[in-house]
């Protein structure tokens, strides 16, 4: 594993016209794939969903109403632009922008094929020059998609606060807050993945899960590596940071109408929804790299190529975590805006530090730092480490499910309730007719 | 079991973790007109709340904010007027009005026999109800017995009636918190119920069926079959339903604690219905002041322990179950015989009559031109719709038209508890609290 990263036909040194033309190819293609594939998302969840609920979906634009999208923006784009008159103008023809081109970026750093398998690392020659099947391979990769992410709260916070509407100022404050709080969490879990694999690149990262692990047959993706955890708090936070159900109390539609989006029509509305769902596609290929191995696999046979075989394995990990998406929706109520504060500050990011911690830990009784008994076996110690890192974990826990009740028995005294324990009430009671008690 | 015994929780199983429920300490029915739950206050009292008030320095502003008439999740054309801090509610007002269409004064001028098409879209969603009331109304007035199988008939259809109107909350109840699958479920079992609806009165809403004297017409062939399948298609999805919302950890969080009310207020504010029992109070008018035949069946009154949102979601969902069970009971006591009464005077005569009997014919003809004639009196019946006690108020000068018609609406009652429910939480407990009161805008406004 080497530590000079970025793609080959840049390591030369020099940039001659091919790089920048190859450079120039690969942003075009990804862009025409990401729109592609939110187009197939958005009639995906839609397929999906209504097929969840009784419904077909749509059907008539297109076989299998798979045009449907197409229509729907074809629409939105002939339809008047409305800018209500309150509105800060700039502000809000901005913030649009603001949503949509973060989306595109974030997509730039994901590997979506390329051969893993034994020497190779993913690159292929393209045009007599080897490269990487990703837009830009960033030796801060993943520190890059986190400044995305952030910054694609600035769309939606601009859009509501410029809006001059209620509803959307509420979504608004609503999104400021929940991208903070959510921002922790995945940094951490990320933080995790970054500790076993070395690299903020996403190229490393996938060739540090190639090949398998334990076994011989388990995969060595860093979900075993980490140990599930950080994958959980990841998928969760990540979901949040969508601001998708059972997250979406930014535009909550039976709260507050759409949040940020309310004022919004015609093609403006139409970034900020295709924005949405390029997000999706995002944190879903981002899952996929981080947590499953990306584009590494095993290949079969040689009909198909090496390069082609890492496209397959990353779409199919990748509908996977899809459909993951659209289940949620179709599922899960959603939650309450402190609910999900407390989700996040007192579950998750907790949780993902002392996780992050208890790694760190036997990383270093691994790499024989911590040698207590000078016999150099490592098995007394790591169970030594997991055993403190675990207790220290239960007491944090317990310290932590301490202050909450304590903070939530004052906050009800303040308002001059009393905290009562509760029954398991489906009926609570219930009488007959004639009088007669039952159950 | 009485009322007030069962105010107390019988079953004392803890669980340490949900202290989320709060009881409510007394002297909290000093809050509601402070709360706005009260909307009409003396002018004593109002500058005395106004004394009261601590004056906030100018950077504590609240906001005021209309949700409503037009937004997806106040049912209708309700409109609330939040005073917001941040997000949380420091005071709502219900303001209602927008779908006022002056039921009650139409009333007044069409016929006893035109009244239940009036009546019945007032509660939309339980139409069947309206359209009992007000015979039952006209019943008492005229003083006429109905046949057997009539009032069978009606309990068997009122009880379909509530079932549907209760799966119409499942449906939006969860909708409204965010479980927008859940309310396709909901519409496809309704959907069922109303099919049954159509093949017996004709039409899926607004029946007209339940009339003065009876009901339009008897069961059609193969009616037991059709109940009998609907009856076994329901309890497995009433399981479905818990799998998905009841057990579910967010769905409990969400409704749990969230719109307390304690029985003092739901009584001081004349709740009734599912809010009513929902604070433990075991009233349900089927059982209390039985009407129809509702004492020679045998269901349970399903209450609460504390009044909140999920209480009266799980009300709901075990009234459905308490339907079933007296509807089961209805399929096996349905006696035979006439399904209106053979009154010449009030219910028209058979058509083959017609064709052989003048007085057939002037009989015919007097009902549905002058209408019949009702004795001088008043009168008022209820009865316990899904929403709670649906009255009637009837007077008569002795002509063929009321002389005032009034409904009482358990939705319009039920509007008032809102604002105190409401009161310190947040805009999404607020959804969550217009979805649980399950307000019909029609029968609010009439």
């Amino acid at each position: 594993m080497t530590l000079a990263v970025g793609d080959p036909y840049l390591a030369d040194g020099t940039v001659d016209f091919g790089d920048v033309l190859l450079a120039a190819g690969k942003a075009v293609v990804a862009f025409a794939v990401l729109l592609v594939a939110v187009m197939l998302m958005v009639w995906f969840e839609r397929k999906v969903v209504g097929r969840l609920q009784n419904r077909l979906g749509p059907t008539v634009a297109g076989p299998f109403g798979l045009f449907q999208t197409l229509a729907d923006g074809i629409k939105l784009f002939f339809k008047e632009d409305i800018i209500p008159s309150r509105a800060d103008r700039f502000v809000f023809q901005l913030a649009p922008y603001l949503s949509l081109v973060p989306a595109f970026l974030t997509f730039t750093i994901i590997p979506i094929a390329g051969d893993f398998n034994g020497e190779n690392d993913g690159r292929v020659t393209m045009f007599g020059r080897e490269t990487f099947l990703q837009v830009a391979d960033l030796p801060v990769g993943i520190l890059f998609f986190l400044a995305m992410s952030s910054l694609a709260v600035y769309g939606i916070m601009l859009a509501g606060w410029s809006s001059g509407s209620k509803y959307p100022l509420l979504g608004s404050i609503r999104a400021s807050a929940q991208a903070i709080s959510y921002e922790a969490a995945l940094g951490l879990s990320l933080a995790s993945v970054l500790l076993v694999s070395g690299s903020l690149s996403t190229n490393e990262i996938v060739n540090s899960q190639a090949g398998s692990g334990f076994g011989g047959f388990v995969p060595n993706w860093n979900l075993i590596v980490t140990g599930f955890v950080p994958f959980v708090v990841f998928l969760i936070a990540g979901t949040a940071e969508l601001n998708r159900p059972p997250f979406d109390l930014v535009e909550a539609e039976q709260e507050i109408v759409g949040g940020y989006h309310t004022e919004y029509s015609s093609i403006r509305f139409a970034m900020f929804f295709l924005a949405e769902f390029m997000n999706t596609v995002t944190m879903a290929a981002i899952i996929v790299t981080l947590f499953f191995g990306g584009p590494a696999g095993p290949t079969f046979g040689s009909i198909i190529p090496g390069w082609l075989w890492g496209f397959i394995w990353f779409f199919s990990k990748l509908l996977v975590f899809l459909f993951t998406f659209v289940w949620f929706r179709a599922t899960l109520p959603r939650l309450r805006y402190d609910q999900l504060m407390d989700l996040g500050w007192k579950l998750l990011i907790p949780l993902s530090l002392g996780w992050l911690l208890l790694l760190a830990a036997i990383r270093l009784v691994r790499n024989g730092r911590i040698d207590l008994l000078d016999d150099g076996g490592l098995v007394a110690e790591t169970a030594l480490v997991i055993s403190v890192s675990v207790g220290i974990l239960l007491l944090g826990a317990f310290l932590l499910s301490m202050a909450a009740t304590a903070a939530r028995t004052e906050r009800l005294a303040s308002r001059g309730l009393t905290a009562v324990a509760v029954s398991d009430p489906v009926v609570a009671s219930s009488s007959r007719a004639d009088g007669k008690e039952v159950e | 079991m009485t009322a007030t015994e069962s105010e107390t929780p019988t079953q004392s199983e803890t669980r340490p973790d949900a202290d989320t429920r709060s009881d409510a300490s007394p002297g909290q029915l000093d809050r509601l007109p402070r709360r706005g739950a009260v909307l009409r206050m003396s002018e004593v009292r109002a500058a005395e709340e106004v004394a009261s008030e601590p004056l906030g320095d100018e950077n504590d502003q609240t906001m005021l904010m209309n949700m409503g008439p037009s937004h997806p999740s106040t049912h209708g054309v309700l409109r609330l007027m939040l005073e917001l801090d941040g997000e949380t509610i420091v005071r709502s007002k219900p303001v209602i009005g927008y779908l006022h269409t002056g039921m009650e004064k139409t009333g007044e001028q069409l016929t006893y026999l035109q009244g239940p098409t009036n009546v019945t879209r007032m509660d939309y969603a339980a139409p069947l109800f309206n359209e009992l009331v007000f015979s039952l109304a006209v019943e008492e007035l005229v003083g006429i017995e109905i046949p057997e199988r009539a009032t069978w008939i009606r309990m068997l259809m009122t009880e379909l009636n509530r079932i549907s109107s209760h799966l119409l909350f499942m449906a939006t109840n969860g909708m409204d918190l965010g479980a927008v699958s859940m309310m396709i479920y909901g519409w496809r079992e309704r959907e069922q119920v109303l099919r049954f609806f159509q093949k017996v009165t004709g039409l899926r809403m607004n029946h007209n069926y339940i009339r003065p004297g009876g009901v339009a017409a008897d069961l059609p062939d193969g009616w037991r079959d059709d109940v009998l399948t609907l009856m076994e298609m329901l309890p497995p999805r009433l399981e479905e339903y818990d799998t998905l919302m009841t057990g579910q950890p967010i769905w409990r969080e969400r409704l749990q604690g969230v719109g307390v009310l304690t029985p003092e207020e739901a009584l001081a504010l004349s709740a009734t219905g599912p809010v009513l029992r929902s604070t433990g109070v075991a009233w349900d008018l089927r059982r209390d002041m039985p009407y129809l035949a509702f004492d020679e069946v045998d269901f349970d009154v399903v209450v609460g322990s504390y009044g909140d949102s999920f209480d009266r979601y799980a009300i709901r969902l075990n009234e459905i179950r308490e339907s079933i069970r007296i509807v089961n009971q209805i399929l096996d006591k349905m006696p035979p015989g006439d399904y209106r009464a053979q009154d010449a005077k009030v219910t028209p005569p058979p058509r083959a009559r017609i064709d052989e009997s003048m007085e057939a014919l002037i009989h015919h003809f007097k009902i549905f031109t002058e209408g019949f004639k009702v004795p001088e009196g008043e009168v008022y019946v209820a009865v316990e719709s899904p929403r709670g006690e649906l009255g009637c108020y009837l007077v008569s000068d002795g002509g063929p038209k009321p002389y005032r018609m009034h409904i009482r609406g358990p939705s319009f009652v039920n509007l008032q508890t809102m604002p105190h429910m409401m009161a310190d939480s947040l805009i999404a407990d607020a959804v969550a609290v217009i979805s649980s009161v399950d307000p019909i805008l029609g029968e609010v406004d009439r």
